[in-house]
């Protein structure tokens, strides 16, 4: 980075200390940082997207699909979510290899289980074993994404079919009374209005969320648990930069990100709670009535 | 060298404590041997949810007290303990906890003369139930906080008028009422603390001589057989019975809590999902 950087072993103090910072892996661990917002910044959309669909089946008049949203929204319960952050990924990568293996090979004649190898044609491989090194790399990180995805939005889908059914019947016939058809009412009259019955759960699911990012690393995405780890771990004379266990520092760094995080949208959201609760007939929004008058 | 079931379970059912069998499965892989070496490991588990919970509800009554206290001195540095355990997550604490353990000299603390060992500390029997006992007393505690504010005025007043006050007051009437309002949400505390016990020997704490949770042995399988279909629906069967139990437990101390309410007035338990911290 800097022009006296070149020497290493011939610094100390502060010097050392800003061209350590600034070697290659260290920018690798601060992009990690972006990773993870951007993962964040995927995940809850595609998140909340699963838990729309999930409540809008949950509360469907046709039975099988009703049968499938509450099933989807019950299945994540009573079940350590690091479990289905586990099983998830492995099986889902089984799966469309398997998929992939029925479509391109027809005529393969081996056993795709044999005996403890999952074994599928090599046409068949996702991404393909030639690829390069950054597709296997985004092809896991969607993988995990979906994975997030999913899970989340099972909560999701409880959090939203409990606001839709909180908002006012009265409301809804209102709607009813002027004339307009089912799919009217849902998206002029209810959608709209669940929001501020949805955001407080919604808000801790956020947090939650937050709180889960770590766990990218178990599912191999190369996040900031695992630059913490490889560039913490005690370094020999060997490397450029020698030094001590420093591991605690980087996860005091850490920490230290993820509690700010935390406030950050602590602050953000009281926000709009209180922008979503203008105008609405519930305790915050007479509150705020009251006030300005 | 094929074992019966009964047999394997005898090797195995008290692996994670060190007991039976010393090498894990290396072929076969039958049903039989991971529904006995992942119930083995559960044990780790219920060991690691259960102390922590029970450490954890006094912890978090005091801290709910503090941060319900009046006097900044008090007040603020509970706030800071819940605002510390509640808005990192677990699986940094685990790391960090670790690495700050590991960091204690070996040859223990010399304190007035005598030798403290400490070694002990970075094992995960002790350091992972720190963890997990002081992170359940800060969620508890915002849960016994919320209820303690909604305690109604009257009972107070009540209180007042029978000249009931500091500790009979609390031990008489706050206390309780606090429970029993707190008592569906502390329920799902519970449960989800028992869930985040599979995150102990995931993140910083190795497992001593592979002794380790359900999940440790379900990986273990997984990555022999490169089939997960098997073993995580154990642990997650496993985890269902364990849910179930809880409830039912939890559901009669709630009655108890609730017995002298009318029936319709009752608070009842409410699953509500919240997953990892």
């Amino acid at each position: 980075m800097f022009a006296y950087c070149s020497d290493p072993s011939q610094l100390d103090g502060l010097t050392w200390l800003s061209c350590y910072l600034t070697t290659g892996k260290h920018f690798d661990f601060y992009w990690s940082f972006v990773t993870v917002l951007t993962l964040l910044a995927v995940t809850a959309p595609a998140a909340l997207a699963f838990g729309f669909a999930g409540a809008m089946a949950a509360r469907a008049p046709f039975l099988p699909l009703r049968v499938i949203g509450k099933t989807y929204t019950a299945m994540v319960r009573g079940i350590p979510d690091i479990i289905f952050f586990l099983f998830f990924v492995i099986a889902l990568d089984q799966g469309i290899e398997w998929i992939m293996h029925q479509v391109r090979c027809p005529d393969w004649s081996e056993p795709i289980r044999q005996g403890l190898e999952f074994r599928v044609c090599p046409e068949a491989k996702v991404p393909h074993g030639s690829a390069p090194q950054s597709v296997h790399r985004i092809y896991g990180a969607g993988l995990a994404v979906f994975t997030f995805a999913l899970v989340f939005g099972a909560f999701v889908a409880n959090v939203l079919s409990g606001a839709m059914a909180a908002v006012p019947r009265a409301q809804l016939e209102t709607g009813e009374s002027y004339g307009m058809s089912q799919g009217q009412v849902f998206r002029r009259i209810l959608v709209p209005q669940m929001w501020v019955y949805a955001l407080p759960g919604l808000s801790n699911l956020w947090m939650i969320l937050l709180k889960a990012t770590p766990l990218l690393f178990l599912l191999g995405v190369q996040d900031v648990v695992y630059w913490a780890r490889e560039l913490g771990g005690a370094k020999t004379s060997a490397f450029e930069y020698p030094h001590p266990d420093w591991r605690l520092w980087y996860f005091l760094v850490l920490l230290v990100f993820y509690l700010a995080m935390t406030k950050v949208s602590e602050i953000f959201l009281t926000r709009l709670q209180r922008r979503l609760s203008h105008g609405q007939a519930t305790a915050d929004g007479e509150a705020q009535r009251r006030a300005a008058a | 060298m094929t074992m019966t079931c009964w047999e394997t379970v005898n090797a195995y059912a008290f692996r994670a404590l060190g007991h039976g069998e010393r090498l894990l499965p290396r072929e076969d892989f039958t049903l039989c041997q991971q529904f006995s070496l992942i119930g083995s490991g559960m044990i780790w588990n219920v060991y690691f949810g259960l102390l922590a919970l029970l450490a954890g509800f006094f912890l978090a009554t005091a801290v709910a007290l503090g941060k319900n206290a009046a006097s900044p001195w008090l007040r603020k540095p509970c706030e800071w303990f819940i605002f510390l355990f509640r808005g990192s997550p677990l699986f940094i604490q685990f790391f960090l906890a670790y690495e700050a353990l590991v960091l204690l000299p070996r040859a223990g603390i010399e304190i007035f003369g005598l030798t403290v060992q400490t070694s002990w500390l970075s094992r995960a029997w002790a350091g992972a139930l720190i963890v997990l006992f002081l992170n359940t007393a800060a969620y508890t505690a915002e849960i016994f906080h919320g209820a303690l504010r909604s305690i109604p005025k009257g009972d107070l007043e009540a209180a007042d008028a029978y000249g009931l006050t500091g500790w009979a007051k609390f031990r008489r009437i706050q206390w309780p009422t606090m429970l029993r309002l707190a008592w569906p949400a502390y329920t799902n505390e519970a449960i989800f603390l028992f869930h985040a016990t599979t995150l102990v020997f995931f993140s910083g704490f190795p497992a001593f001589q592979q002794r380790g949770d359900a999940l440790y042995y379900a990986k273990y399988f997984v990555d022999k057989t490169f089939n997960p279909f098997v073993p995580y629906p154990i642990v997650a069967f496993y985890f269902i019975l364990l849910t179930l139990g809880l409830i039912w437990i939890f559901g009669r101390i709630n009655a108890r809590l609730n017995r002298h309410l009318p029936a319709n007035t009752r608070v009842r338990l409410r699953l509500r999902p919240q997953i990892i911290r």
